[in-house]
């Protein structure tokens, strides 16, 4: 069993199968598609190019409680995660992106929540065939029919879909629905291939990485950062929309007697990032932040995890409003070196 | 559930005695605190530099360094400076409350390394607070150190922290402590001047000493350009960095300082390593 075809006629009762776990698919949010909960008996359409706001909150939610407890309380409960959750048609890039922060919620001390999720979610990726126009994500070692960090690939080849496991969890999945499908022959596994090969000839855009991660460090004081920011606005669209970005903030509220603590997705764009209370800011302007965004995701990531914190899925590019672009920001910096 | 430990639970501890430290609009209290539930005081383990979250629920949490030696007893004690919302709140606790705790967070000086060696600490104003744990942990180990000399200074004397155990310990003979404010004050018995003219001074050697230095960042500086001045190498000075926190774990992303994470692979740095990080004295 391992590659198998979907007629997409079975693409309902493929979802249907899954009836009872929490089904995150791409759907319609105003102009734009975004992952939100399907529901019972609606099949999601995975016809798309790619979504604003990136999966990455199947595993880290935007908002997420950490703890529960009482006004004045000392008893305080950890409401962790257990409902099984399967994320259809996500991105290679952004399960890409999934297994490098992963590196950070496991460094040295668990991140309960994230582990958790982790551990209950099934991942199934659609194979990119129509890359958008920002898309670099060979250049930082993915593709467009990468299976990292995917249980299961999806490949749309018109009428169906070819399916492929790629872990334990993937072959459950596919051993669970396999009487909807048919084996594979050769010819379909060819037209995956040929259509991977086409997808990545139609990426336009590369950046070169080569020496950066080393390289960065000593550009520190380079004229560079400031050209780059100077038009910057601050907003934290960049990191917000950033499949890597993992930052976040932990605050409490009450409402009555009822409390909580969550955490939040933060922004090291944000000057109250590193503001301390003394009004003293290590970052004290964008030229700053922006250097430690490059250099948190070009450098000091591959230092401690080897790896680079950009899977090249181009949002940054895409929806800053004042066209700040992380491709030509790799390419300062590589003349600069 | 509680399937996997879970770093981010703060625990019960309550406080057994507070004081102030210093007045004003920022002033500096203490809580000395214990944990209710024996088995986290149990399982708890400290040394000198290493830091807690700690917090009151509804409020938030605050990093903050543990200012006792591990050699005082099955307590906690921390020193904390009135400035924002959760500082505030801590201050509202008095004997019998609770103060909810979690940690210890980062690494922790080297003192065992530092067996054999001379011990200068350089402390200003609330910076002493993770200097004091190695001076009592120095203190309750003389035998396995070679001296233990201490400066210490803040604007005036209000500003000083710990003043009640100065003058003890100013009469142990291994142990010299050197205190010094910032401007001329009636009744003042010890020096006038800042704290890296007042090491300058002092003249202490460098042979086979190491010297910690925390305190604001101006004051830092000038104590670093001393010590070389003085002829200390980098590998013998050692200082923590305080950078906004948030989990403490190495999660959240806030505290770096270049490519360290200033809650684990810090606070405490060598200098040697320190000077390398671009960001570091920012
Ligand atoms: C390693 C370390 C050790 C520290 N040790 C002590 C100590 O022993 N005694 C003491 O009084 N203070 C200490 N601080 C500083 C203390 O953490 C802040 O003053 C405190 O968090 C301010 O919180 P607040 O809620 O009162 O202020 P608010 O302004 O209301 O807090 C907002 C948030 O800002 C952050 N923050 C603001 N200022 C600082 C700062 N200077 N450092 C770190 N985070 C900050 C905190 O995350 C806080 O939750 C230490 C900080 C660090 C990083
Ligand atoms: S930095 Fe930009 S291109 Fe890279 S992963 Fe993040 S949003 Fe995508
Ligand atoms: S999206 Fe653009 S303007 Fe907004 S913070 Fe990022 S770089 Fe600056
Ligand atoms: S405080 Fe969260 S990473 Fe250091």
């Amino acid at each position: 069993m391992s590659a198998m075809l979907l007629n997409k006629e079975k693409w309902p009762e493929f979802v249907g199968k899954l009836a009872g776990k929490n089904i995150l698919a791409p759907q319609a949010d105003g102009d734009a598609m975004r992952f939100a909960a399907v529901d019972e008996g609606d099949a999601p359409v995975l016809d798309y190019n790619n979504t604003r706001v990136p999966p990455k909150g199947a595993l880290f939610p935007q908002t997420e409680t950490m703890l529960k407890f009482q006004a004045k309380g000392e008893q305080v409960e950890e409401p962790l995660p257990d409902r099984e959750t399967v994320v259809l048609g996500l991105r290679p890039c952004d399960a890409r992106a999934m297994t490098i922060v992963e590196k950070l919620f496991k460094w040295d001390i668990d991140d309960p929540y994230f582990v958790r999720r982790r551990e209950l979610t099934t991942l199934v990726g659609l194979a990119c065939s129509e890359p958008g126009m920002n898309c670099f994500c060979p250049s930082v070692g993915g593709g467009p029919a990468s299976t990292e960090g995917l249980d299961l690939l999806l490949t749309d080849l018109g009428d169906s879909y070819l399916v492929e496991a790629v872990t334990e969890k993937g072959k459950t999945l596919l051993s669970e629905t396999r009487d909807l499908m048919e084996e594979a022959g050769e010819d379909a596994l060819k037209e995956k291939e040929k259509l991977v090969a086409e997808a990545e000839q139609k990426i336009k855009r590369s950046v070169d990485t080569e020496g950066v991660p080393e390289g960065l460090p000593g550009l520190w004081e380079d004229p560079l950062w400031q050209k780059v920011a100077a038009s910057c606005l601050g907003c934290g669209t960049c990191t917000y929309l950033c499949p890597t970005c993992h930052c976040f903030d932990i605050q409490d509220e009450l409402e009555g007697f009822d409390g909580r603590r969550m955490r939040t997705w933060d922004s090291c764009m944000f000057d109250e990032y590193t503001m301390h209370t003394s009004g003293h800011n290590p970052r004290p302007t964008r030229r700053e932040r922006t250097r430690n965004r490059i250099s948190h995701k070009y450098s000091y990531y591959v230092d401690k995890f080897d790896v680079i914190a950009c899977v090249g899925c181009g949002r940054c590019s895409n929806l800053c409003p004042v066209n700040i672009d992380i491709i030509e920001t790799i390419r300062q910096v590589k003349e600069a070196l | 559930m509680k399937t996997i430990e879970n770093p981010y639970i703060p625990y019960p501890a309550t406080v057994k005695e507070t004081w102030y430290e210093t007045g004003g609009e920022r002033c500096i209290k203490t809580f000395k605190v214990v944990f209710d539930d024996e088995k986290v005081r149990e399982k708890w383990s400290h040394l000198p530099g290493q830091c807690a979250m700690i917090g009151v629920l509804g409020v938030g949490e605050s990093m903050i360094s543990i200012s006792c030696s591990p050699t005082e007893g099955d307590f906690l004690r921390f020193s904390v400076m009135r400035m924002g919302k959760v500082t505030q709140a801590l201050h509202q606790l008095e004997p019998g409350d609770k103060m909810m705790v979690r940690g210890p967070y980062g690494n922790n000086f080297p003192v065992d390394e530092w067996q054999g060696k001379k011990i200068l600490t350089i402390g200003g104003g609330i910076g002493q607070a993770p200097l004091r744990p190695i001076v009592e942990y120095v203190k309750a180990n003389m035998d396995k150190y070679e001296g233990l000399t201490m400066i210490y200074g803040a604007r005036t004397s209000n500003d000083l922290c710990f003043k009640g155990e100065f003058d003890e310990m100013s009469r142990t003979n291994d142990l010299a402590c050197h205190l010094t404010i910032d401007v001329e004050e009636e009744g003042w018995e010890h020096n006038v001047g800042f704290v890296p003219q007042m090491l300058l001074d002092l003249n202490p050697s460098p042979e086979n000493t190491i010297a910690i230095t925390c305190g604001p960042p101006i004051m830092i500086r000038f104590v670093l350009e001393n010590l070389k001045k003085l002829g200390f190498g980098d590998e013998q000075i050692y200082t923590t960095l305080e950078n906004r926190m948030k989990c403490g774990v190495g999660k959240c992303g806030r505290c770096n300082a270049g490519n360290m994470y200033v809650c684990k692979d810090g606070p405490v740095f060598n200098y040697a390593v320190l000077k390398e990080i671009p960001e570091a004295f920012a």
